[in-house]
């Protein structure tokens, strides 16, 4: 069973779904670079050998009884982290696409700055990115929406490379947007006036599957994302007007 | 008109009879029937008590009989679909809360060594 050990404890959380060709290599090169650290598989009920493998590389792993989306699945593992009392929690993809080289300078980023969420960003430095021409205008477009709301510029909103600290956790395992949480995870952060950071870190390309987001797909989550964000605002608003008619 | 109307009688007893049908199979519970049965009743008797329909006609201040009761009934229906929306989101937030917490709980079973999967 895993274990917080002492108060800077850090788990390492991967969701996973039908990741059978990835995620053995995803736990490996998280205990090679930071050895020690738990690693924790949720298995978002996968049909393939997700489980096996994963546990083969020295993964614990907490397995949904059913399908939830990434969300949920994301969710459970932070609710798992809090019940066991780690301080740190940091997410990486089951399909490869983050670099656990880059966990250290995400957990040394958490723990100086003492903000409650640490995004991994491709863009934070201006590099080019690998992406399509739709992401990348999907990405331009979040930041213009999430530059008012949040304060301050997000270079790179729908990063799922993140770290938490305990804060956040217990927000999070409380409240957490069950799809496609990334963006929305950020105005419910904004809504309990907590901070962010981003550090650069190198997006790889994954090592098996496809993205579960489409083309025609893109559109519903633009959307939906969209929709979240904006009940998420109301939300702030109306708790920051009942603290001002409160005194 | 009367043709129109005989249709709506037709399709109020047709939904009565499934719904019932229905509730006698345990295919729906009977506190999500309540609702299209009263929206059936109400189609039923509107389509067959002409001077209640043009009594509604007037109050709506729509020129036919059939078009208030289809202004009605499509009422009725878009209320009916948001209510089992919001069910269905309260249904499907209790649900993954309750995968959430039997996954959790699983995991901690199998720590202390008394179950394998």
């Amino acid at each position: 069973m895993i274990r917080a050990t002492g108060p800077d404890s850090l788990l390492v959380i991967v969701p996973a779904f039908n990741e059978e060709g990835a995620v053995g290599d995803v736990v490996h090169a998280v205990r090679e670079h930071v050895a020690g650290t738990p690693v924790l598989v949720i298995d978002d009920c996968s049909t393939d050998s997700t489980i096996a493998v994963a546990r083969r590389a020295g993964a614990e792993i907490l397995s949904l009884p059913h399908h939830l989306g990434l969300g949920g699945c994301v969710q459970a593992g932070y609710k798992l982290a809090y019940q066991l009392g780690f301080e740190y929690v940091i997410r990486v993809d089951g399909d490869g696409q983050h670099d656990p080289a880059d966990i250290p300078r995400i957990l040394e980023r958490l723990r100086s700055s003492r903000c409650e969420m640490v995004i991994g960003s491709r863009f934070v430095n201006g590099e080019a990115a690998h992406n399509g021409l739709a992401r990348s205008l999907g990405i331009r477009f979040f930041r213009m929406v999430l530059r008012p709301i949040l304060g301050k510029p997000v270079h790179d909103p729908t990063s799922g490379f993140v770290g938490v600290n305990r804060r956040a956790l217990d927000v999070f395992s409380r409240s957490f947007p069950l799809e496609y949480p990334e963006i929305e995870a950020l105005v419910v952060l904004q809504r309990k006036r907590f901070r962010f950071e981003e550090v650069p870190v190198k997006m790889l390309s994954r090592r098996a599957g496809r993205s579960s987001i489409t083309a025609v797909k893109s559109f519903y989550y633009i959307a939906h994302v969209l929709l979240g964000v904006f009940v998420n605002v109301l939300k702030y608003d109306r708790r920051l007007r009942r603290a001002g008619s409160g005194g | 008109m009367d043709r129109l109307l005989d249709v709506t009688t037709a399709l109020s007893l047709l939904l009565l009879g499934m719904v019932l049908f229905s509730v006698r199979r345990a295919h729906i519970r009977v506190e999500y029937s309540v609702s299209w049965l009263v929206a059936a009743v109400a189609m039923l008797v509107l389509s067959l008590a002409r001077p209640l329909l043009d009594a509604v006609r007037r109050l709506l201040r729509v020129p036919d009989s059939p078009l208030a009761l289809f202004l009605l009934g499509g009422g009725v229906f878009v209320l009916m679909f948001f209510r089992f929306s919001v069910i269905m989101s309260r249904l499907r937030d209790d649900n993954i809360a309750l995968a959430q917490r039997v996954a959790i709980l699983e995991y901690h079973i199998r720590s202390l060594g008394g179950y394998e999967n």
